[in-house]
């Protein structure tokens, strides 16, 4: 009788629950995501959350005590060694699961298995350059070492033993969002996370822009456009250093001139790339210059701004180390931090390790290609990206003995025309064993143990600071790079014969470095290592204006504080800016201003160059510089390839101040001969039109204009952080771009007693549900720092602790 | 009387059954609650609709409130776009009121038609 209503009862109720559980419908199932049980709800962290928990598990060797404080960092102490990466892995896990994840897929090139087949050209890519494929040579190496192998094996285990033991309710929140799932970790995730940190720091180069500039332009044209040397170099080792001669003599092939030089085909791939300006700030100031007599060390990493943090504070304790400092969520031990004795940090070095060359195969098959006046076979290795929604997409990747044929007709990178096809030569597809530079820097206690650590550390290479309690600083330009010839690996190389290939790696006991030097500091900030006395090529591309600043203040400084080094690291002084401004205030033709245009010249006039907050005259300058730029190149490039190399700013400031009749100041599109004072001017009244809209917005206040901002790995805005009110610059110390800037500010004084400072935009909580998400982005924006602290034993009733976690088995 | 013990009995066993089930559980007992007690259909799926809507209503509130709000500000902007918390809070107790209510009904339905 009463069939129909139960029927169309029925059908409402399975349809309302068919659409609010899938997708078909809605755009996400709000039923799941929003039922206060299981979903989103249940990230909402109460206010009042009791982190304090007793946890089992079999595979510890001991019992571990983890003292969470009132920043939420966790204070690890474990009575057996590999028991604290074990509770490591646990608790990275804990607080940054979804992060770790998504970065090894991202970096493993599976991101298209979450978002789809947007990101299949990222993720061909990243196949194609062999991220993979180094991070499982990689696998390798670490299985060769039992230590570090049986520390990753702790470290996936604890990981997996958070996985295991979660519920679909305890889920973080952007897998709910997303409609997914953790899989297990392993070493190779591991791996894959090292790797991609290679790929942010080592993974940038040039080489077709600079091979089309050199094509494009006459020999003596590049030459002027793309120096070799920069007048304002302040190298990292001082001028004036004297090194050994070389060991290993790589010599240009015969042909390099005719071939290479002088070679004038185009190359316009499209790369996905690293930021150029990922790089950081270090430093030490040895006790003979500081106010307490005890070494300071410094050090600011510059990288990408993301929310979580690539950082998270720990501090791990075991009967043989003590150390506390910046850990990377998917990788043990602590990468950037201090122990009981010594402190160390890094700065990118910025060589480049990655060089292409031109394959020529035999046919479309790709199984043959030829070398050394032979056809050589291939290897092939067949990628299999699956994508959300769609079938698996397979990528054949041809390998050669240089390394896989990234671009070629079967992947065109971004060309119209793919009839070329490029192998790379990546530092990163060798084996080596980083992480055990990592754990031995934890465990080491004076200069020898720094040394001995850091040899372990191919790629990426960089410059590793350190300071010990028994007043020793030393910095070293450290990596494995390949010895190569002057120019070598600045352009596409041929690939069909050995001459061009890498002749050897630069021995270990010729990197640069320095051990207490008299002038009583040792700092780098990405500027090139030496001079050019040092007997091997190091490339063109570094900037040096922050080695600058920073060089020319710790000379300066005396009976030096903490505070001093706080102010050092926050500094928003425009070095660039102090070199350039003068070259606008002498050559102006002011009469040939209009009252809006002298209203800029104005304010450029009365800048102190300093890119604080509500500078105008910075915003005036950056725009203004960029106009000048334009003004004087643009008519250079105007019929030049697509993809093309443009000169540094460093290039274009030390030809101005160096000759004030540069060549390139004509505009040759125009009849008339242009000279400084015309362009500097024109540059103005360009600038002023950009200016005037900025101004209308009311964004001519420099962080305003600048905005600053972090964005969640997913970019959604809701759990980004926008429109931060943060002064700095690209050549400042205080190195903050739009998205981009010192990820992680520490300073440690050593002391007996140790004194350390530390902030990271970010908080130790990867959940945007809980209060822990982003507390510390107001602090770093105000250029505050947080205590380090680095509990003993027998301050576990310290008012710091608020919860505690035990593991045992 | 059995509109309050059908609301209540609603109320708890749901929350109970998603302790192990999915959140759509709540169908399940909306529907058996509705078939076990005689009640005159629209009543029940009143029943089913205020069960839900009072214990999504509170447990949301509740989590919400001891959260200082700090995730439902971001979701409503993310799903509504609109930065209005209790906005959210409504919508996901509608959410779960609809669903249990028209579970209640056809349960009240299913019971009629048994006879």
């Amino acid at each position: 009788m009463k069939v129909l209503p139960f029927v169309i009862s029925s059908v409402i109720t399975v349809g309302l629950i068919v659409t609010l559980n899938t997708n078909l419908v809605l755009p996400a199932p709000l039923g799941g995501l929003l039922s206060p049980q299981q979903g989103i709800w249940q990230n909402a962290e109460d206010d009042n959350y009791n982190y304090s928990t007793d946890l089992k598990f079999p595979q510890l060797k001991g019992k571990v005590n983890v003292y969470l404080d009132d920043h939420l960092v966790p204070h690890v102490f474990a009575e057996k060694e590999n028991d604290v990466y074990f509770v490591q892995g646990y608790i990275h896990a804990k607080f940054r699961l979804w992060q770790m994840e998504l970065q090894t897929l991202a970096a493993a090139g599976r991101a298209s298995e979450i978002i789809g087949d947007k990101a299949l050209g990222h993720d061909r890519e990243f196949r194609r350059l062999g991220m993979v494929y180094a991070a499982e040579i990689s696998e390798k190496e670490v299985e060769k070492d039992p230590v570090i192998k049986a520390e990753c094996d702790a470290y996936t285990a604890g990981v997996n033993a958070y996985i295991d033991n979660l519920t679909e309710s305890q889920l973080p929140i952007e897998y709910k969002l997303l409609g997914y799932k953790p899989e297990h970790w392993n070493n190779l995730k591991t791996a894959l996370f090292l790797k991609y940190m290679s790929y942010d720091l080592a993974g940038h180069e040039d080489d077709f822009e600079m091979t089309n500039a050199k094509s494009f332009f006459s020999p003596e044209d590049f030459d002027k456009l793309f120096p070799l040397v920069q007048d304002s170099l302040d190298p990292i080792i001082p001028k004036g250093t004297v090194f050994d001669s070389a060991k290993v003599k790589p010599t240009a092939p015969v042909n390099v001139d005719s071939i290479y030089f002088n070679n004038k085909d185009l190359a316009d791939v499209q790369e996905e790339k690293p930021d150029r300006d990922n790089g950081s700030n270090n430093w030490a100031v040895s006790g003979s210059k500081t106010k307490s007599g005890a070494p300071i060390l410094c050090n600011d990493p510059h990288l990408g701004l993301n929310l979580p943090s690539l950082w998270f504070e720990m501090q791990l304790s075991t009967p043989t180390f003590n150390a506390y400092g910046a850990t990377f969520p998917g990788a043990p031990g602590v990468v950037i931090g201090f122990n009981d004795s010594a402190a160390f940090g890094f700065t990118n070095g910025g060589r480049d390790v990655r060089d292409y060359y031109e394959i020529k195969f035999k046919d479309d098959s790709r199984k043959e290609y030829w070398f050394d006046s032979a056809w050589k076979k291939t290897d092939f290795r067949v990628e299999v990206i699956k994508i959300k929604g769609k079938p698996d997409y397979l990528d054949t990747v041809a390998y050669t003995i240089f390394g896989p044929v990234m671009y070629d007709k079967s992947y065109t990178g971004g060309r119209s025309i793919n009839n070329k096809s490029y192998a790379v030569r990546w530092k990163a597809h060798d084996p080596s064993n980083d992480l055990r530079a990592f754990y031995m820097l934890d465990h080491a206690n004076n200069y020898a143990d720094y040394n001995a650590a850091i040899t372990n550390l191919h790629t990426p290479g960089q410059n590793c600071v350190f300071a010990c309690k028994n007043g020793d600083i030393a910095i070293r330009a450290q990596g494995e790079f390949p010895a190569k010839w002057k120019g070598q690996g600045d352009f596409v190389m041929p690939g069909t014969d050995s001459s061009y290939m890498w002749q050897g790696m630069i021995p270990q006991d010729e990197t640069p470095f320095q051990y207490n030097p008299a002038r009583g500091f040792v700092s780098s900030a990405n500027q090139k290592p030496t001079d050019s006395t040092y007997p091997y090529y190091l490339g063109r591309d570094y900037p040096e204006y922050r080695g600058l600043y920073i060089n020319r203040r710790l000379s300066a400084l005396n009976d030096i504080t903490v505070q001093d080094m706080m102010d050092l690291q926050t500094s928003e002084y425009d070095v660039f800016a102090e070199m350039a401004i003068p070259i606008f205030l002498k050559n102006m033709k002011e009469e040939e201003l209009t009252a809006g245009e002298k209203k800029y010249f104005d304010i450029l006039k009365d800048w102190d160059f300093t890119d604080d907050i509500n500078s105008t005259g910075a915003t005036v300058f950056n725009i203004l510089w960029k106009q000048f730029t334009k003004v004087v190149y643009d008519d250079e490039y105007a019929n030049a390839p697509k993809v093309i190399m443009r000169p540094y700013e460093s290039t274009l400031l030390e030809s101005v101040l160096r000759d004030t009749a540069y060549k390139f100041l004509d505009n040759i599109q125009t009849d008339k001969v242009e000279t400084l004072r015309d362009d500097v001017t024109e540059a103005l009244k360009k600038a002023t039109v950009e200016l005037d809209t900025v101004n209308k917005e009311g964004k001519l206040e420099w962080a305003k204009y600048k905005d600053t901002h972090i964005s969640h790995l997913t970019k959604l805005e809701a759990f980004s952080s926008m429109h931060l009110p943060i002064g700095g610059g690209t050549y400042c110390v205080s190195a903050v771009k739009a998205d981009h800037g010192p990820s992680w500010r520490m300073v440690v004084s050593l002391k007996p007693q140790t004194e350390a400072y530390g902030i990271y935009p970010g908080g130790q909580s990867g959940n945007p549900g809980s209060k822990y998400y982003d507390n510390y982005i107001s602090k770093w924006v105000e250029g505050k720092y947080n205590i380090l602290w680095m509990m003993q034993k027998g301050q576990e009733t310290d008012q710091r602790i608020k919860w505690k976690m035990t593991f045992s088995n | 009387m059995k509109f309050l013990i059908s609301l209540i009995l609603t109320a708890l066993l749901s929350f109970a059954i998603c302790l192990y089930c999915p959140w759509w559980s709540i169908a399940i007992v909306a529907f058996v609650v509705a078939a076990l007690i005689p009640q005159n259909p629209f009543v029940s799926f009143l029943t089913g609709f205020f069960a839900l809507f009072i214990l999504w209503f509170s447990l949301t509130l509740y989590i919400s409130n001891n959260n200082e709000h700090i995730l439902a500000h971001k979701v409503a902007v993310i799903i509504l776009k609109s930065d209005n918390p209790f906005l959210l809070i409504i919508m996901t107790a509608v959410i779960g009121a609809l669903v249990a209510g028209f579970a209640a009904l056809a349960g009240s339905f299913a019971r009629t038609t048994k006879k």
